[in-house]
């Protein structure tokens, strides 16, 4: 089950014979665009991955996927996708969730995941509303949120999903969005190839229940101005020809400036691999809200032990030492006794 | 050694066939430690036996009172027997809590050994005596006898140089002394057991050496306490045997069915009374491939058993009540994916956090119709501490075989309680093992091979097991309703009524796979008990006593709880009374009445406590009488 003699496989081989359902103009289409024609490059195999997800708009994506998949529980693919990756650390494991799955009611399971370290790559579709239930406020929501459940506006304030990531001490965290499928590819990629449980963020417009809710950000005329571009060793910079950039003041407190104000040397650097969480958590919460600049990219990015390879590794250790288990021998492991 | 102390003069042990010993104290006594030495050193001797821990929920209940009482029940014998003993005949009460809590439970005028020291005035009052009982006369109807264990076991250990403070924690191992000569226990496997254990505080090791051999000769040259009982050896069919408990069982039969399947095991759990010894068990043997994840939650750990399932091991989730529960969802998803997982339940008391540490099996219920939707599956329930360890086999046999959910009853009677058992030739387990799919088992409109997930086996309705890493089978399967087949998801009417029916036969279908009902003791008796679960031993206990007493009983104990065996019905209708006795309030009676339209009396108990063969006997006697 290896992937060395993968022969090349196309994006069309990725691509299950199923009808694709989400609303027409969804952004989920983009993504799993960028999803089907980003694996032939990965050199693995569709029956070497699998896609697992929840319930929720989003997590309709494994039945689109060529490969194997399951369509579980409402926030509970974390937990079901560690099953599989404990079970089976040869195979790329996928999960697929949304800001209401992943981070409402399977917040646990998300944060224990990443916790872990487990060898999964999580793609979590943030729109900030629930739109399989037809448009309550979620928990990424902005406050005062009018939505069907609070014609009022809500009083809960949202999480913020990098901020809740890097908290559970997730050792890969990203942000893309869903109109620029290079991004979105090349994030994938990364999260793909980092060892251990990567946390992306995709920015995903819901056209029907929250339409253009990341458009003051992510639409093509306002980018340059308002997309951060997070580099690993370079200079945080943005806007047209690199104007603004990102610098942190003595209290550690990040801010927006123009380069020509502080000079090119006074920037900060973005640095993904370092162990202290803090800069990447600095970035995470630069931005309160969807009408300011805000950072995309890899925030962190960094090596430690990986859980499912870890369970794997004492497993061999205890074979090694102790020989493959004979049962009958396990049978007498408390003492015994001899009766006639 | 010591074993061999000449007793020539004394005059021999009177000889009991059967003997129930009640060790009890507070909880930082030592007690459970206690009743198991003198458990293993039984079983070493070779007598039958059967025993019933029981302590407080709290880890750390105030010291000195009845709540904070822990204590281990032993019965030992000659002869086959099934239960820890009604009454005990002999109470060891180290303190006036442990004395307040269990003396009703000895029989009249058995034996009392206490510890007079902790019998001061705060400790009386903390255990609510206004007077002392040692002295007031009030068990004058048994035969007390009152030692100074505490001071005893301090002055054994001060040549030793160990502080009085820290010799009084060895207060344990001279009452274990004590009954040791009392009841003609051997005292080498004690002494080589202590040596093991306590080998890396050489002091504590010879504080509770000093203690317990001075326990011994207390006894030995103590005229107070009278003369010496032995219990011979059961004559059990031979063997070599060792003592396991339910939980140990449990979990050794769960590698067992890896083994027997030839997959590895993946456990997904989280700690729970009480189940988690099952987890502790699982968690040491990795050389077998087992594999175990402590989750965050109750539902994780079944998504991961499920996971596991999914991606070809055989995924287990080891749980009590609460933890069912909250598994409810995974579980119904498992029926809706035909997946093969084992949910084990250690039954306790309940509702909500309950009774911890008591018995009960009041889960029948939740296993039976816990789920939402139409989700009927297997469930497997065992009877004894060493039938956990077929259960486990037999419910990773369905499991795997038709591609379902399995819930597994113990209870906490079976989990704690142990017995001796007779080693069986692994050779002779059976072989659970399935075939995955390997090829494409369908042909599209073109012509082209492809895989169904949902395509049937015509016989066990199972569906294909095609795990990822598998070329050409990759599939999709979810929790939406699926066409039967293709396994593409279908929302029309009469496919979901079609799934619906086919789910449900599939698991009524079992009942071809299962035992008939066996009808233990007299066929022709007009009453037959109906019993399921750790019951049978005081079943067992009072069947035989009842049939010994005169009267015809027949009964019947079940092992699947669903599918029911097939023949169950027809024989319960050949019987003018079907009493079922339960630890909860009628559950099996009332699936019995709605299956077969058969009058069955439900004989309930719950209270934390497993029955008395007595309370079953009398009832036997109350409907024939
Ligand atoms: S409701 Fe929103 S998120 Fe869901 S499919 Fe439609 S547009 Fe996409």
């Amino acid at each position: 089950m290896s992937d060395t003699a993968v022969s090349l496989t196309s994006k069309k081989d990725w691509a299950s014979d199923q009808e694709v359902r989400w609303c027409p103009g969804c952004g989920d289409y983009g993504i799993l665009q960028a999803v089907q024609q980003l694996m032939p490059e990965l050199g693995v195999a569709p029956e070497n991955t699998v896609f697992v997800s929840g319930i929720g708009c989003s997590s309709r994506f494994p039945y689109y996927m060529n490969t194997y998949g399951m369509h579980s529980i409402h926030g509970r693919a974390p937990a079901i996708a560690t099953g599989v990756a404990v079970a089976r650390p040869d195979l790329h494991v996928w999960v697929v969730t949304g800001d209401g799955d992943g981070l409402s009611i399977g917040g646990n399971h998300l944060i224990h995941a990443l916790r872990r370290n487990v060898n999964l790559t999580i793609l979590l579709f943030n729109n900030r509303i629930y739109g399989l239930t037809k448009g309550q406020f979620s928990p990424t929501s902005e406050l005062g949120k009018v939505s069907k459940s609070t014609p009022f506006g809500s009083v809960d304030p949202p999480f913020n999903p990098l901020a809740v990531a890097l908290g559970a001490e997730a050792s890969f965290v990203a942000r893309t969005h869903d109109l620029d499928r290079h991004h979105m590819m090349e994030t994938f990629r990364a999260a793909h190839e980092h060892r251990g449980a990567s946390f992306v963020e995709i920015y995903q417009n819901c056209n029907v229940f929250n339409d253009g809710q990341f458009s003051e950000i992510t639409r093509r005329q306002a980018r340059d101005e308002m997309m951060i571009d997070l580099h690993h060793g370079e200079p945080i910079r943005f806007g047209v020809d690199g104007h603004r950039g990102v610098v942190m003041g003595s209290d550690g407190q990040l801010r927006l400036v123009e380069v020509d104000d502080v000079g090119e040397d006074a920037l900060l650097v973005h640095d993904a691999h370092r162990e202290d969480p803090s800069l990447a958590f600095a970035l995470a919460r630069l931005s309160h809200d969807d009408h300011s600049p805000t950072p995309f990219g890899i925030f962190r990015s960094i090596d430690r032990q990986e859980y499912a390879g870890a369970v794997s590794t004492q497993l061999a250790t205890a074979l090694e030492k102790s020989g493959p288990g004979d049962l009958a021998e396990l049978l007498r492991s408390n003492g015994t006794w001899t009766v006639g | 050694m010591t074993d061999t102390i000449d007793r020539s003069d004394e005059e021999a042990p009177e000889v009991l066939p059967r003997l129930v010993v009640r060790f009890a104290g507070d909880s930082g006594d030592g007690m459970q430690l206690t009743g198991d030495r003198f458990t293993s050193v039984s079983a070493a001797f070779g007598n039958d036996l059967s025993t019933l821990p029981e302590y407080p929920a709290e880890i750390r209940a105030p010291a000195g009172t009845v709540n904070g009482v822990s204590s281990f029940q032993v019965h030992i014998s000659d002869h086959d027997i099934t239960t820890p003993g009604d009454a005990p005949n002999v109470l060891v009460a180290m303190n006036p809590a442990a004395l307040m809590a269990d003396l009703g439970r000895l029989e009249p005028g058995g034996t009392l050994i206490v510890n007079e020291d902790a019998f001061d005035e705060r400790n009386l009052e903390k255990a609510g005596y206004t007077a002392n009982p040692l002295d007031d006369g009030s068990l004058d109807t048994y035969r007390l006898i009152k030692v100074p264990m505490t001071s005893l076991t301090k002055e054994a250990c001060a040549p030793l140089g160990v502080k009085p403070r820290d010799a009084e924690r060895s207060k344990n191992f001279f009452a274990l002394g004590l009954v040791s000569w009392m009841y003609t226990r051997p005292v080498d496997p004690t002494l080589e057991w202590i040596t093991a254990k306590f080998s890396k505080n050489e002091q504590v090791k010879g504080a509770n050496e000093a203690a317990f051999l001075a326990g011994y000769h207390f006894g030995e040259t103590t005229e107070a306490v009278g003369h010496r009982y032995e219990v011979r050896p059961a004559t059990l069919p031979p063997g070599e045997y060792t003592s396991v408990t339910g939980n140990t069982a449990l979990a050794w039969g769960l590698v067992a069915a890896g083994q027997l399947a030839k997959l590895p095991v993946t456990l997904g759990s989280y700690p729970i009374t009480p189940a988690s010894d099952i987890l502790h068990e699982l968690s040491r043997h990795k050389n077998f491939g087992v594999r175990t994840v402590q989750a965050e939650d109750e539902i994780a750990a079944a998504g991961v058993a499920l996971g596991a399932a999914f991606a070809g091991h055989l995924g287990v989730t080891t749980t009590s009540g609460p933890g069912v529960a909250l598994k409810s969802e995974t579980t119904s998803l498992a029926v809706s994916l035909e997946l093969p997982m084992l949910i084990v339940d250690i039954q306790r008391g309940g509702p909500s956090t309950g009774l911890p540490t008591k018995t009960e099996a009041a889960d029948l219920n939740i296993a039976m119709f816990g789920r939402h939707g139409e989700a009927p599956l297997p469930i497997v329930a065992s009877y004894s501490p060493v039938h956990c360890f077929h259960a486990a086999i037999e419910a990773a046999r369905i499991a795997l075989k038709y591609r379902t959910p399995v819930i597994l009853l113990s209870d906490g009677y079976l989990a704690n309680g142990s017995e001796p058992w007779r080693i069986p030739d692994v050779s002779e387990l059976p072989d659970i093992s399935v075939p995955f799919a390997t090829e494409p088992n369908h042909t599209d409109a073109e012509g082209n091979p492809e895989y169904w997930p949902y395509l049937r086996d015509p016989d066990t309705l199972a569906r294909p097991w095609a795990i990822p890493g598998t070329p050409g089978l990759m599939h999709r399967i979810g929790g939406l309703e699926k066409q039967d087949g293709s396994g593409d998801i279908n929302y029309e009417p009469d496919n979901h009524g079609h799934m619906v029916a086919l789910r449900a036969a599939k698991i009524a279908g079992i009942a071809a796979d299962i035992p008939p009902a066996t009808v233990q003791g007299d066929p022709d008796a007009d009453l037959c008990i109906l019993g399921w679960g750790s019951t049978w031993a005081a079943i067992d206990a009072a069947v035989q006593r009842s049939r010994r007493g005169g009267r015809k009983v027949a009964w019947v104990h079940l092992m699947h709880l669903n599918p029911l065996p097939s023949n169950l019905g027809e024989v319960l209708r050949g019987f003018r009374h079907v009493l079922v006795p339960e630890l909860n309030s009628g559950q099996l009676a009332r699936i019995v009445r709605a299956e077969y339209l058969v009058d069955a009396t439900p004989v309930t108990k719950v209270k934390g406590l497993p029955f008395t063969a007595r309370e079953i006997e009398d009832r036997i006697e109350e409907v024939l009488s």
